[in-house]
């Protein structure tokens, strides 16, 4: 039975930790001046991103190299269907050609998940939509873990565009399966309906979300979001809701501050607390390739 | 011809009846209800033996979406009409989003043609408010009446400028007709599924339920305000049930319909991506459900309609988000009615069969839904307490997109008869 990464909602916790050990031996290679180790040797992965995500794309892509795999990319913008040719048959044709990893980045919500039953190929979910990007909130707690050595009783303040963010939905799943507490804070058109229902606490003042914190996220705000009249303007949203220092200091003396990237400046964060001294933001790159790394090489051989 | 259809416990809710007797039908018309046994020297008669069944009025379907012309791949008038008398639909509304638009009385007249050639159920076109549905102008809503049309709607979109609906509603009423209002702010309505918890943990974008109320609660002050008569569609929150209930304690005249899935399924079938439970409005919530089933029971909710809503493969195979809105439902139905509301004591099987075929037939002004003599004979003929199990690949529409594939429901039609014509035999379609 093949295996696949669609989101932390379908792990366990033990799972999750297991992912997270394997990468901790990933990273050595990834701090190592032979990056190349064989593991996959003769698999090939593919990268089918709907969306633009240099970074996660290359992240995806240096960490199948790193383990020898063949690596391809394929970009497409905008929907399958308005080609004529559906999800399922793209992702059918690559599978044929021999892809043993099939990467998706995609803007709908679901769509690996529609694909993953009818390939042989493993799908790693590399974000869809507004459900789950799994591969980045492991390289959170994975990052979370190397500063404050567990995850159970941290307290987890995550601030900014909840609706619209994977990233917050796989970090819920995987920070509460794990013992966190998480603390969601944001402007209320940007906060989903019953959202405390997967387990967490809901602010729209960001200073009581961040209190007492043990780690403090910020997520990316789409600026076009503004356009659609869910913020009045960047301005007003940095005054009310960015994290700047005066609201980090509400946080834990010791707490690290993150952003699944890339930032913008005076926006989600203040440019002095991305270059201050608690950012552990240029940290979670390197990470994301060990935690890549980790999960193609447990979907390959013997899984999760 | 001659049919007699015997000791069935025949229901005709429209002359309260609710007991075993027999009907005799001749040359299509219901000629005799009462008990016969003298059937000596009558020759050329089909008996029935309905003992243990239901008889009653053919169903009456004011919702279905028959897709022809211009999108006879997902259904046509042969094909949707074929699904309906395997679920014991005799008559339908069909709506009027095809293509070109049912929006002049040459397409009026196209499906009543049409249906005649092939149709199995009686077919009752219902028109456009606006020329292409576009909320701009009023349809020839007086052509199409006259060519057939029994009520207009811009079904599949809200009429958004109130202005024109008011309109519509005068214009209509000269012609003693209903306007069916498809209530959705689309602002609101911008959405996969609805608002809460499940879409939330999905990460689809959800629908409020505020995007159904405030167009109900609109068209309900605008027909009040020049005392026309409007006719909700398909119903889904508790709050709708609730303007409504109100609305005609106050003397409106509103009346409305629900579908079976919005009494019988929650938003909770999303889960998993789930296609086949994406539909416009959305499932709603458990206490929404609730509050329908209490609507139905109390009468606030006149009829219970399909939205049958075929749809290729193609556009429900795919994600989420751009799968199309809309199930099949005639086969399944009657089934529905039964288990959730009828078995589980909100409606007795008289009142089921009233809101499924009276209750209609009264909102599109037609003479259907009822066994009284003088009337065709569409008869429904079924066993509620024999259970089947829904086997989507078994259904007879052209399309397949139901969410209730494996639901054991009861009371399949074992006979039904379209203007006198047994049209199901034991069951199966005769040839
Ligand atoms: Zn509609």
């Amino acid at each position: 039975m093949k295996q696949d990464l669609l989101g932390l909602k379908d792990l366990s916790a033990q799972q999750i930790k297991n992912i997270l050990s394997h990468a901790a031996d990933m990273k050595k290679v990834v701090l190592s001046d032979s990056k190349k180790i064989p593991n996959l040797q003769g698999k090939t992965v593919v990268n089918l991103f709907y969306e633009n995500s240099t970074r996660t794309r290359m992240s995806f892509e240096l960490a199948a190299k790193y383990m020898s795999a063949n690596a391809a990319n394929i970009s497409s913008s905008g929907s399958s269907v308005a080609k004529g040719e559906t999800l399922i048959d793209t992702a059918e044709t690559l599978d044929v050609m021999g892809t043993d990893i099939l990467v998706m980045r995609h803007n709908m919500s679901g769509a690996p998940h529609l694909i993953a039953p009818v390939i042989k190929a493993s799908v790693i979910n590399a974000g869809d939509g507004m459900n789950e990007h799994p591969t980045q909130a492991l390289l959170d707690i994975f990052t979370m873990i190397e500063h404050k050595g567990h995850i159970e009783g941290l307290k987890v303040a995550i601030i900014g565009d909840i609706s619209h963010s994977r990233v917050v939905r796989s970090n819920i799943h995987g920070l509460t399966k794990l013992g966190a507490e998480v603390s969601l804070g944001g402007p209320a058109t940007l906060m989903p309906k019953d959202i405390d229902k997967m387990g967490v606490k809901v602010f729209n003042n960001v200073q009581e979300a961040i209190i007492d914190a043990d780690v403090v996220m910020g997520l990316r705000i789409q600026l076009e979001r503004q356009k659609k009249g869910l913020f009045p303007s960047v301005r007003e949203y940095f005054r009310f809701f960015g994290v700047d220092e005066s609201r980090l200091r509400l946080a834990k003396p010791d707490a690290i501050l993150m952003h699944p990237g890339p930032v913008n400046r005076g926006v989600e964060l203040s440019t002095s607390v991305i270059d201050g001294d608690k950012s552990v933001i240029t940290e979670q790159v390197t990470n994301g390739v060990a935690v890549r790394m980790a999960v193609m090489d447990m979907l390959i051989n013997g899984g999760f | 011809m001659k049919i007699l259809i015997k000791n069935g416990h025949v229901i005709d809710p429209a002359n309260g009846i609710d007991g075993v007797t027999d009907i005799y039908i001749e040359d299509g018309i219901i000629a005799e209800i009462g008990k016969n046994d003298d059937l000596d020297g009558v020759e050329n008669i089909q008996v029935i033996d309905a003992k243990g069944m239901i008889v009653a009025p053919g169903l009456v379907d004011m919702h279905v979406h028959l897709r022809e012309p211009g999108q006879e791949y997902k259904e046509d008038i042969e094909t949707g009409t074929r699904a309906a008398v395997y679920g014991g639909v005799t008559s339908v509304a069909c709506m009027p989003n095809t293509e070109p638009v049912c929006d002049n009385e040459t397409v009026v007249r196209y499906i009543k043609e049409r249906a005649k050639e092939v149709g199995y159920a009686n077919v009752f076109p219902v028109g456009a408010i606006s020329k292409g549905l576009e909320g701009q102008y009023l349809a020839e809503i007086g052509e199409m009446v006259f060519s057939g049309a029994v009520a207009v709607t811009d079904d599949g979109k809200p009429v958004e400028n109130s202005a024109l609906m008011r309109r519509a509603m005068q214009y209509s009423d000269m012609f003693d007709i209903t306007v069916i209002s498809h209530c959705e702010d689309m602002a609101l309505g911008e959405g996969d599924m609805n608002e809460g918890a499940v879409a939330t943990e999905m990460g689809l974008r959800g629908i409020s339920p505020a995007a159904e109320e405030v167009m109900a609660a609109r068209d309900i002050l605008v027909a009040e305000s020049i005392n026309c008569r409007v006719h909700i569609a398909h119903i889904s929150t508790k709050n709708t049930v609730e303007l409504i209930r109100q609305a005609k304690k106050r003397g409106v005249k509103v009346t409305c319909e629900t579908c079976p899935h919005y009494f019988s399924l929650t938003d909770e079938a999303c889960r998993g991506f789930n296609t086949n439970a994406k539909m416009n409005p959305p499932l709603r919530t458990a206490e929404d459900v609730l509050a329908i089933k209490e609507g139905l029971k109390d009468g606030t909710i006149d009829c219970i309609v399909t939205d049958h809503a075929p749809h290729h493969p193609d556009e429900k195979e795919c994600e989420f988000g751009y799968a199309k809105n809309g199930i099949v439902g005639l086969e399944t139905s009657l089934g529905l009615g039964i288990k959730y509301l009828v078995k589980e004591g909100y409606l007795t099987m008289s009142q089921l069969i009233e809101k499924m075929s009276k209750n209609p037939s009264e909102v599109l002004g037609i003479a259907k839904g009822t066994l009284s003599t003088g009337h065709s004979a569409d008869v429904v003929i079924f066993d509620p307490q024999k259970a089947w199990t829904v086997d989507v690949k078994e259904l007879h529409s052209k399309s397949k997109n139901s969410p209730f594939d494996g639901f054991e429901l009861y009371g399949k039609p074992e006979y039904v008869l379209v203007n006198g014509k047994v049209v199901i035999n034991s069951g199966e379609l005769m040839k």
